[in-house]
């Protein structure tokens, strides 16, 4: 594993152009989370020119379908989503500012090359650890789209999200070149 | 005869996929520990330790193990001399699912294939009934997550690919998966029968509990030549690199048509649900 490093969001460029795939990161602070269908309803606004229900600057977007919050709880289970059904509205919100992703799977040559040219990263954090990654989330509320039901854009205060960089600002891939390292 | 109420159906149904949610079985547990001891990779072997410091916590806040707490696969093996008293044995199994999840706050995963629109409370059911001697009813709940179970595949391939072109196969389908059905998997592969029945038999290798040698010592060795390549691979935990693509790989196989060799691969993710009960 490479550095560890602490990082609050919203994120700065200094913040990430520093990491490497294969770094562990501990994010605390805001992030929002979009499935598909919030996705698709951003991006439609962007292309209005109409405002957005949060804004971006900075931003980190985890991927991630929660099971509901049990009695005393902010959130269930929480761990991440299949990125790639976001490949296609992600180099958009990319241009428009986010600076990091957090979900699990491969991602597209655009969203790879978006995050190159724009400075973000995507991070990914462990399918199925749905119980560790609830134990950071210490608020959680629905901001926007709640017809979505659980498509719905929440806002999680995190302390301490444990995650891995998976893209760097390189260009570089930990999916690939990891399985090259152990491949025999 | 023995008479088995359907209430006593709905609540073990309903406990059944709770439980199943949140507590991961000793054979998993088990197969971290040692999986841990053999990863090289560091990203590897931090994923494994999330992985079951996650299952301790699951079991501790009874907070779900994965969020995708699945669709609802029940296998039921019905002794023919119980009779199911009260109302219909399906209904009693949909209605424990329907519980289960409302009740354990586990999230509802099933809906419509095109309008997408949630069927609200997890049903239906996935439910195989299968006939067996005896007064015992055995239940079997598996809460199966849409990751892994979207890298299974099916081939009906020609009869002269044999084992080679078989293990071709299994390996292709982990190779193609990568990340996505959260390795470490466990790999069930079904060969022989018809093209459903070699599916079936896939699904069902994957109830025999990790680390436990398939009783055919032939069969036993391909299962563990074939895990060694998967595990070759490169893949890793989280498929970001290591030594661990797979725990296990559970063979079942069937005599099949002259003309025929399905063979079906059905992928499991760590998070290896299921849970037992015999009434
Ligand atoms: S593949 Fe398994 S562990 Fe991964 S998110 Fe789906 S159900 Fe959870």
């Amino acid at each position: 594993m490479g550095n560890i490093y602490r990082l609050e969001t919203p994120l700065k460029e200094e913040d990430v152009v520093k990491l490497r795939i294969g770094d562990k990161v501990l994010l605390s602070g805001i992030v929002y989370t979009a499935r598909d269908a919030a996705h698709k309803r951003l991006i439609d606004l962007i292309e209005k020119n109409e405002s957005l229900p949060i804004g971006l600057e900075g931003q980190v977007i985890y991927y991630v379908g929660p099971s509901p919050a049990p009695p005393g709880r902010p959130i269930g289970a929480a761990g991440p989503t299949t990125s790639y059904r976001m490949d296609p509205y992600a180099p958009t919100l990319i241009a428009h500012g986010i600076r990091g992703m957090i979900g699990k799977g491969k991602r597209s040559k655009e969203v790879v090359e978006a995050m190159v040219k724009h400075k973000a990263v995507y991070f990914g954090a462990t399918g199925g650890a749905g119980a560790l990654i609830s134990q950071s989330i210490r608020e959680a509320g629905i901001i926007a789209y709640e017809d979505l039901g659980p498509e719905a854009i929440w806002r999680f205060k995190v302390v301490d999200l444990p995650v891995i960089v998976v893209n760097d600002t390189m260009g570089n891939d930990l999916y690939e070149q990891g399985k090259e390292r152990f491949r025999i | 005869m023995k008479d088995i109420h359907c209430q006593e159906i709905i609540s073990t149904v309903k406990r059944l996929f709770i439980e199943a949610n949140t507590e991961l079985g000793q054979d998993m547990l088990d197969a971290f520990k040692s999986a841990l001891a053999k990863e090289e990779s560091p990203v590897g072997q931090d994923i494994l330790n999330q992985l079951m410091e996650n299952a301790r916590l699951a079991k501790e806040t009874k907070v779900p193990i994965c969020q995708d707490t699945g669709l609802a696969v029940v296998f039921v093996e019905l002794g023919q001399d119980v009779h199911v008293v009260g109302g219909g044995l399906k209904d009693a199994i949909e209605e424990g699912v329907r519980q289960g999840y409302r009740e354990g706050y586990l999230r509802k995963s099933a809906c419509h294939p095109f309008t997408r629109k949630n069927t609200g409370d997890n049903t239906p059911a996935v439910i195989y009934i299968d006939v067996v001697p005896g007064e015992q009813v055995k239940i079997i709940a598996v809460p199966k997550g849409g990751g892994s179970e979207n890298m299974s595949r099916i081939y009906m391939l020609s009869p002269a690919m044999g084992i080679k072109g078989v293990k071709e196969k299994v390996l292709e389908t982990v190779r193609e998966a990568g990340p996505n059905p959260c390795p470490p998997t466990i790999i069930g592969v079904g060969i022989g029968g018809t093209f459903e029945q070699a599916a079936l038999q896939a699904k069902k290798a994957l109830l025999r509990p990790v680390g436990e040698p398939n009783p055919d010592p032939e069969i036993d060795r391909l299962e563990r030549e074939w895990l060694e390549e998967i595990n070759r691979l490169g893949i890793g935990p989280q498929g970001l690199g290591g030594r661990i693509t797979s725990l296990s790989v559970h063979i079942h196989i069937l005599p099949c048509h002259i003309a025929s060799l399905p063979v079906a691969i059905n992928v499991q993710c760590h998070a290896n649900r299921h849970k037992v009960a015999v009434l």
